[in-house]
């Protein structure tokens, strides 16, 4: 007779989790499941739903206002993510080179945008790229500069730029604790070392803070990709997907279709293919990530 | 151990596909016709006091300002009345209200009463359903076919498939009126004009004076149908619009009409009567720019009459946009506020249908005027003077002339996104008038096509 491995049996694991998972199961994994049940019919939310297969995902792909959307979430990414990471990074690495005072200090007033409930940035926001009395605009002829006042949520091109902003606003802070956080675990004798070797502060920034950073970079990326794909508050309240369509987003177009224009199945379907976007996406940041790390 | 992991996770899958219940969403809604003749046959005008104990779940949307003391008032003064009655009130707002109402009304509890908004979005959605109760023979009972204008009644009737809309049952009442009207400030404006191209020329002057002439913000996007709407009802014949919102014969968006309107609006954007920057200016602070004084100006919503005269005092005044010949019958955008419905799965009916004429009887009319409302039933009460007054008067002009036209956004499920994004499109130019009306057309064909 086999002697069981010491310890507990191996099985009692799945009692632990059980809470855990119980919730999960209800609250995550059903909902999912059930939105993916409900993308294959073409239902309006009251009368029975009729079969429709595939065909909400081929309209995700079709139609060219779904398109646009998905479009301008890739857009949002680079205001989200990529722009707050290099804003982070420079802090970073500007704190990684001096010792500065009142560091705490500095930290928790920049990351307070994060704190800020969104629906309170979009508010408040809204005000300042108001074209007429607005903080921006107003501050902008106040040092002489008034030509460049702008009707920054209004225009075709700068509605979409304007709400990214936003969102570099609210994410930098988030990179930029993650990223000091890190610098000071990266020991003082790769410096020092790579200060013998000659290295200039970019080199040095190159060589050593950027590696030594890679898991937090993962993370910011992995955080903010996210945030940046399913971003929905901001636009509802700014600019409401317009002018025109110029700045919907997936998750804009999920509530619409759903709660407002009685089109259940392709809203689901466009929720499905979102999660499934970030699935995707995360994975892939979190992959290169790890060979990275085991290089 | 990997091998007991992925075990695991196939088993929690298959479970979650199993409670999540793979049926048909929606389920079985059975012969709406036949319901609904069942519950007329079954409605009557009852004896409240005599009804029992009764518990009336209402959601409603009065949460502003006049329209909330109004419906605390009558709510107050109907469980007073009787005692045996108890009203739970579920105030939402607008938007809160539309986007859960078909979730809650299609529920195992569903409310007994609800404000469902007019048009395909909402009301049509439900009555397809076949979730809201027809009340053609209260109307009756209560004799409110007396009490509201032929007009007011269409907008809240569908048919019982909810496929035809402006005709068949009757699905709801309303309380209160709305006109989208020209406020204008009487420091800047001393005449009303008396024809359209009069008020043209009075933009022209204002702008030669280096004024706002029109104060608008549409970054709220609704602000755009609103001037669309009253613009377009110089060219488009009145019928020939509610002909388009209730999608009534071959009506198109694509006309000469709508054209010559988009083409006029867009000149008046070109020429700078708009405030600069419109499409980024909320839909508030345009108004509040309007009540300090700037600018002539306001082309809006009855409901902003409180706030208006709040602020500007006897300075601000309203009338309804003037046809092109002096002598036109007024014809203005407007329509009712949320109607009053009863659903299918409400356990006492016909004491909600007591609590719904209630509400909008004589009595409550006298309530609404002195809550600063503008009651749409008609009514002899006179408010006080003022804007108000003026306002009343127009109503009961527009109403005596049956010369209402309802909402664009009813139109379909869509409709609001759609117009209100050509517009936005329309005025800095960026589409021509004809590419406009064709693809707001194209928009509402996919849904005409579906009935």
């Amino acid at each position: 007779m086999d002697a069981p491995p010491p310890g507990e049996p191996r099985r009692i694991g799945y009692l632990y989790i059980l809470p855990g998972l119980i919730v999960f199961v209800l609250f995550v994994l059903l909902p999912l499941l059930h939105s993916a049940w409900l993308s294959l019919f073409t239902w309006d939310g009251v009368t029975p739903g009729v079969w429709a297969g595939l065909a909400n995902y081929k309209s995700v792909v079709s139609d060219p206002q779904l398109r646009s959307a998905f479009l301008h979430a890739l857009v949002l990414v680079a205001f989200y993510a990529v722009l707050p990471i290099g804003i982070g990074l420079l802090l970073a690495a500007a704190m990684s080179r001096t010792h500065v005072r009142g560091l705490a200090l500095f930290r928790t007033v920049l990351f307070l945008p994060q704190v800020i409930a969104l629906v309170v940035v979009a508010v408040m926001w809204r005000m300042i790229y108001a074209p007429d009395g607005g903080l921006l605009n107003r501050g902008l002829s106040a040092i002489g500069l008034g030509s460049l006042g702008q009707d920054w949520l209004g225009s075709f091109s700068l509605a979409l730029p304007s709400v990214g902003l936003i969102g570099t606003w609210v994410m930098y802070g988030l990179a930029m604790v993650l990223f000091t956080a890190g610098v000071q675990k990266i020991p003082q004798s790769l410096y020092d070392a790579a200060r013998i070797d000659g290295a200039g502060p970019v080199r040095e920034f190159v060589a050593v803070t950027l590696p030594g950073l890679r898991n937090e970079i993962a993370v910011a990326l992995t955080l903010t990709t996210i945030q940046a794909l399913r971003s929905f508050d901001l636009v509802y309240i700014t600019t409401g997907g317009g002018p025109g369509d110029a700045t919907t987003v997936p998750a804009y177009e999920v509530y619409n279709r759903a709660f407002r224009g009685g089109d259940v199945g392709t809203a689901s379907a466009i929720g499905i293919c979102v999660a499934t976007l970030i699935f995707v996406l995360t994975f892939l940041i979190n992959r290169v990530a790890e060979r990275e790390t085991a290089r | 151990m990997r091998r007991i992991r992925r075990g695991a996770l196939v088993g929690t899958t298959a479970l979650a596909l199993l409670a999540s219940g793979c049926g048909t969403p929606g389920g079985n809604s059975g012969d709406n016709a036949k319901k609904a003749d069942k519950a007329q046959k079954n409605s009557k005008k009852v004896d409240v006091a005599k009804a029992g104990n009764v518990t009336l779940t209402v959601w409603d949307q009065e949460v502003r300002g006049g329209q909330a003391k109004q419906i605390k008032q009558l709510n107050k003064a109907f469980q007073a009345k009787y005692p045996n009655v108890k009203i739970k009130r579920v105030a939402k707002s607008f938007t809160d209200l539309n986007t859960t109402l078909k979730l809650a009304v299609s529920g195992p509890k569903a409310p007994d009463i609800v404000e469902a908004n007019q048009g395909r979005p909402v009301m049509g959605q439900l009555v397809k359903g076949g979730l809201l109760k027809p009340m053609d023979t209260y109307a009756d009972a209560y004799g409110w076919k007396d009490r509201w204008s032929k007009t007011l009644l269409d907008l809240n009737r569908f048919s019982t498939d909810g496929k035809q809309f402006g005709q068949g049952d009757l699905f709801g009442v309303s309380q209160m009126g709305e006109i989208v009207g020209v406020f204008y400030n009487k420091d800047k404006v001393s005449s009303v004009p008396k024809t359209f191209g009069e008020f043209e020329q009075m933009l022209a002057k204002a702008k030669q004076q280096g004024e706002v002439p029109i104060s608008f913000g549409n970054l709220d996007k609704f602000g755009g149908i609103h001037e669309f709407q009253t613009v377009q009802n110089q060219f488009a014949d009145k019928q020939t619009v509610r002909d388009f919102v209730f999608a009534k014969g071959n009506a198109s968006f694509d006309t000469p009409e709508n054209q010559k309107a988009a083409t006029k609006l867009q000149e008046w954007a070109s020429k700078g009567y708009f405030t600069p920057d419109f499409n980024g200016t909320g839909y508030d602070p345009a108004w509040q720019q309007f009540s300090k004084g700037k600018g002539p100006f306001l082309i809006g919503g009855t409901w902003l009459t409180a706030d208006l005269a709040d602020k500007m005092g006897s300075k601000v005044g309203f009338f309804v946009m003037p046809g092109q010949d002096a002598g036109r019958p007024p014809v203005s955008l407007g329509g009712e506020s949320l109607p009053w419905g009863i659903t299918s799965k409400s356990k006492s009916p016909d004491v909600a249908a007591a609590y719904i004429d209630y509400i909008t009887n004589p009595d409550a009319a006298k309530v609404l005027i002195a809550t600063d409302n503008l009651p749409a039933m008609a009514t002899d009460a006179q408010p006080k003077p003022g804007l108000s007054q003026e306002v009343f008067t127009a109503w009961k002009s527009l109403n005596d002339s049956e010369g209402l036209t309802p909402y664009l956004d009813y139109a379909t499920p869509t409709f609001y996104d759609d117009i209100s994004g050509a517009v936005q499109k329309l005025l800095p130019g960026r589409t021509k008038p004809d590419a406009f009306t064709r693809t707001v057309q194209a928009d509402y064909s996919k849904f005409t096509k579906t009935l």
